[in-house]
C-alpha cells in the first residue's frame, strides 16, 4: 500500500489483525474482540473505535499507540482512535480461534454464558474451567482476581498446576 | 490520553444549572471511586496472603479506572480546559466529594473487607440502575463498571461472612469493624441538593428503591455471617458537600505530592 492512496476499510482490519494485546501477545486485538468499528474517510483518515476490556486496563493507551504505529508504518498519518464503552466489552466476543491460542498459551479461555449475573451466589458451586495443561475438569478457584484484571487464579486438580482462567466478563 | 473519547452525550442540552448539579455528582463518583482505590493500593505488599493482596490491587485497578472514566466526564462537562489529571490532582481537600466512608483508614483487614463491603453494595447496585440513565455517558460508564462492581461486591460479602462466621478472633475483629464504620454507610444514600435534583429530572436513580435492594443483600449476608443487624443510628454525613473527616488530608498530602512538587510532571 501507498500513503497517496486511500486505504479500504478490509486492509486496515488486516492490519489490526497484526497489532497484538501487550499483555496476552498470542492474541490479536480483534481476537479480543476490542475493536468495534473501523471507518475510512473520502479523504483517507481513518476512526478506528475499540472498547476497554476493563475500566482500570492499562493496556488500552499501548493498544492505541500500537495501532498508530502499525498503520504509520504503511504511511496512514490521518488516524484517530475512539474508546467507546458502550457496549460493554464481554469475553462472548472473543474469537473462537482466540480461544485456542489462550489455551495453547497456558490460559483457560472463558466458559461463555457464565458472566456477572451468578456472581451473588455467594460460596457458590465454580464455573467447571478446564485445564490447560493436561485437560483435565478437575480444578478449583483460587481466587477471583489474578496476575491481571482479566484473570482468575485457578489450580488443577490432577497435575497439580496452577493457572489462568480469562474471566468472564 | 491518546484515546478520544466517543460516547459524547449531547453535553450542550443541559441547562446550566442541571450541568452544575451534573458536575458536582460526576466529580462525588469520581472521587469516591479515587480515594477507594487509593485506600486499597495502600495494601500492596501487605495484604494478609499473597491473593488477597492481588485482590485488593485488582480492585483498586478497576476503581482507578471508572474514577477516569467519570474525571474525563467531569473535565468535559466543566469545560474549563482542566483535565482528568487537574481534577484528581489539583483541587483542595473541601473542593473533593467523596463520602466519608471511602476516605476512612485501611485499619487491620476487617476493617478494609468492612467498609469495602459497605460500599460495594450500595455501588453495584447504583451502577445496576444507572446504567438506564437518559445521561448516555453516565449509562455508559455504569454498564462497563457494573460487571466489575458484581465482582467486588462478591469478594467482600464472602470475606464479611468469613470474618463473622469465622473465628473467635476474626468476629471480635468484625465486631469492631462495623461498630466504627457502619455510622458511615448513610451518607451514600442521603441525597445532596445536587443529587435531589438530578433524581427528580429522572437522571439518577431514587435512593429509596436501592436502599431496598440494600438492605435485602445485607440482610443476606448478615444471616450467613451469623452478625446481627446493626440498630439504627445517627449518620455520619458530609464529606459528598465538602466536609471531611481529618484523614482526606492525609490522602491528598501522598496523592497530589508529585504534582504539587513538580507541576505538570509528566512520565
Amino acid at each position: 500500500m501507498v500513503a497517496t492512496q486511500v486505504p479500504t476499510e478490509q486492509q486496515i482490519w488486516l492490519l489490526l489483525e497484526e497489532v497484538s494485546d501487550p499483555e496476552v501477545p498470542v492474541l490479536s486485538i480483534l481476537d479480543l474482540g476490542i475493536v468495534r468499528r473501523v471507518q475510512v474517510a473520502a479523504d483517507g483518515a481513518v476512526q478506528v473505535t475499540i472498547t476497554p476490556t476493563y475500566s482500570g486496563c492499562p493496556a488500552m493507551n499501548t493498544i492505541a499507540t500500537d495501532i498508530r504505529l502499525r498503520l504509520l508504518a504503511e504511511g496512514i498519518t490521518q488516524l484517530t482512535v475512539h474508546n467507546q464503552l458502550s457496549p460493554a466489552w464481554t469475553t462472548d466476543w472473543l474469537s473462537e480461534a482466540g480461544r485456542e491460542k489462550l489455551e495453547a498459551y497456558g490460559i483457560a479461555a472463558p466458559v461463555n454464558g457464565t458472566a456477572t449475573g451468578h456472581l451473588l451466589n455467594l460460596f457458590g458451586e465454580d464455573t467447571a474451567v478446564r485445564c490447560p495443561l493436561c485437560k483435565s475438569e478437575h480444578t478449583h478457584l483460587v481466587s477471583q482476581f489474578g496476575s491481571t484484571a482479566c484473570k482468575a487464579s485457578y489450580q488443577c486438580d490432577d497435575c497439580q498446576e496452577p493457572f489462568d482462567y480469562f474471566k468472564c466478563h | 490520553m491518546q484515546v478520544a473519547p466517543s460516547d459524547s452525550s449531547a453535553l450542550n442540552t443541559y441547562a446550566p444549572d442541571v450541568r452544575e448539579q451534573l458536575l458536582h455528582y460526576v466529580l462525588q463518583l469520581a472521587d469516591t471511586s479515587l480515594m477507594l482505590a487509593h485506600r486499597l493500593s495502600e495494601w500492596c505488599g501487605h495484604g494478609p496472603i499473597l491473593e488477597q493482596d492481588l485482590a485488593m490491587a485488582n480492585i483498586a485497578l478497576d476503581l482507578l479506572g471508572e474514577a477516569r472514566s467519570y474525571y474525563q466526564y467531569a473535565a468535559e462537562l466543566e469545560g474549563q480546559g482542566r483535565t482528568e489529571d487537574d481534577l484528581a490532582y489539583l483541587r483542595s481537600a473541601v473542593e473533593y466529594r467523596n463520602p466519608l466512608l471511602a476516605e476512612q483508614p485501611n485499619g487491620d483487614f476487617a476493617d478494609t473487607a468492612t467498609r469495602q463491603f459497605l460500599f460495594d453494595n450500595f455501588h453495584y447496585h447504583l451502577l445496576q440502575q444507572l446504567q438506564t440513565s437518559p445521561d448516555e455517558r453516565l449509562a455508559a460508564i455504569a454498564e462497563k463498571s457494573w460487571k466489575e462492581a458484581a465482582y467486588h461486591l462478591k469478594w467482600s460479602s464472602e470475606w464479611i461472612i468469613r470474618l463473622g462466621d469465622g473465628t473467635a478472633e476474626s468476629r471480635q475483629r468484625l465486631d469492631k469493624a462495623l461498630a466504627n464504620l457502619w455510622r458511615y454507610s448513610g451518607e451514600l444514600t442521603i441525597p445532596t441538593a445536587s443529587e435531589l435534583n438530578l433524581q427528580a429530572l429522572g437522571i439518577i436513580p431514587e435512593y429509596a428503591g436501592l436502599q431496598a435492594s440494600m438492605n435485602a443483600h445485607v440482610a443476606k449476608v448478615f444471616a450467613e455471617a451469623t452478625l446481627p443487624l446493626p440498630a439504627a443510628t445517627y449518620m455520619q454525613r458530609g464529606g459528598k458537600e465538602g466536609r471531611h473527616s481529618e484523614h482526606l488530608g492525609y490522602i491528598l498530602t501522598e496523592l497530589q505530592y508529585m504534582q504539587r512538587t513538580y507541576p505538570g510532571l509528566t512520565w
